[in-house]
């Protein structure tokens, strides 16, 4: 992968800040927030690394410094390499990273659902509001700190709610229709994603 | 040589034109072999809904072919998928809007339960906000499955004491 690291190279020597990332596949780097606008421009308009492929979060649970990373893959649809940026959230309690929509319009979607999913905010997007949850919800799931089964929530439909009588429950793996009967095989303990379940009535949820 | 009973069909000149029968048995009979359906196609059970209505199995043979997207047309809602939080207050008005009488069918393991989602998006069973008459099991049910579901909606439609309902509403 040449290009990916003849890019990665030169964006290392025009910006102090970026150091290498660990990665199996395609090159990497992290970025300062403050410098990711520019990288990315570098990248897209120096590099010919023209496609945003993705932007996705990560949430490296509540009390790590730094709490919340953002990841951005560029795609070169001249060379067919991948270069992934991941830049850091300067602030763990209301995480924010600059908007790439002024690069890529294609980004608008991506962003709403990290902000949807991790509560990162994104300065100068247009339009930051939830893409998969509605609007007014209170969580955002794909945090650590937010339970698999879920949180009890008001649905956001009044009349609705007030013919039927409920709302957004919490489902725990135990109790559901996939787990098996007293004294069958415990699909919980068989299944991971039930392991990290704090609503288990089996045991509590484990540390770390 | 002339036979006694020629007549293989029905003949209504026999009572002079005049059939007798209870009103619940008329229009039961008429309510329910015209059901037609509101299609709330929401994920993959929406495609063997779609095989359901075509040619293959062919829900025509039980008057259910006309599947209408206006509310107001309908008769049954089939809920044919996951039904998430967010779309749960759309179906809800969905049903609403439907005109008596009106009755739901929960196609597949998602409608009926929330299936394998289990999970803090999808609600657990459309039976938390709609009157459901028939459930569907299976992932995604048979085009077959939902004709007998149907079948089975037929024949508790046949059931109801609709004279005494028109007549108290």
């Amino acid at each position: 992968m040449p290009a990916a690291l003849d890019a990665v190279a030169a964006i290392k020597g025009a910006w102090a800040g970026v150091t290498d990332r660990a990665s199996l596949d395609h090159p990497a780097v992290n970025v300062p927030a403050s410098d990711l606008l520019g990288v990315l421009r570098a990248l897209k308009e120096e590099h010919g690394f023209d496609m945003l492929a993705d932007v996705t979060g990560v949430d490296w649970a509540a009390g790590a410094k730094p709490r919340f990373t953002v990841v951005y893959h560029v795609f070169s649809t001249a060379k067919h390499e991948y270069v992934r940026v991941a830049a850091d959230c300067p602030d763990d309690a209301a995480p924010e990273m600059p908007s790439v929509v002024g690069l890529w319009p294609g980004a608008n979607w991506h962003e709403r659902e990290v902000f949807d999913m991790f509560g990162v905010r994104f300065a100068g997007h247009p339009d930051l509001r939830r893409i998969l949850m509605w609007d007014g919800y209170p969580h955002f799931p794909l945090r650590k700190d937010f339970p698999l089964a879920g949180i009890d929530t008001e649905l956001p439909d009044a009349e609705v709610v007030a013919e039927t009588k409920t709302g957004a429950i919490a489902a725990p793996m135990m109790g559901g229709p996939f787990v098996a009967a007293e004294g069958g095989i415990n699909m919980g303990d068989a299944e991971p994603s039930a392991k990290d379940e704090s609503w288990s009535e089996r045991r509590p949820k484990p540390d770390a | 040589m002339v036979a006694s009973n020629s007549e293989l069909a029905y003949d209504s000149k026999i009572e002079g034109e005049v059939i007798v029968s209870r009103a619940d048995a008329v229009i039961n009979w008429i309510r329910s072999n015209s059901m037609w359906p509101m299609p709330m196609g929401l994920a993959c059970c929406a495609i063997e809904l779609m095989a359901v209505a075509a040619s293959r199995f062919d829900i025509a043979r039980f008057g259910a072919e006309v599947m209408r997207f206006s509310p107001k047309q309908a008769d049954v809602m089939i809920v044919a998928g996951t039904v998430t939080y967010k779309m749960s207050s759309a179906v809800r008005r969905i049903y609403d809007q439907m005109l008596a009488p009106k009755w739901v069918i929960a196609m597949g393991a998602c409608a009926s339960t929330g299936g394998m989602y289990r999970s803090y998006a999808v609600l657990q069973g459309v039976d938390r906000i709609l009157p459901v008459d028939v459930y569907v099991s299976g992932c995604p049910p048979r085009p077959e499955a939902l004709l007998d579901a149907l079948i089975k909606l037929q024949e508790k439609v046949k059931r109801e004491p609709s004279a005494s309902k028109l007549l108290s509403a």
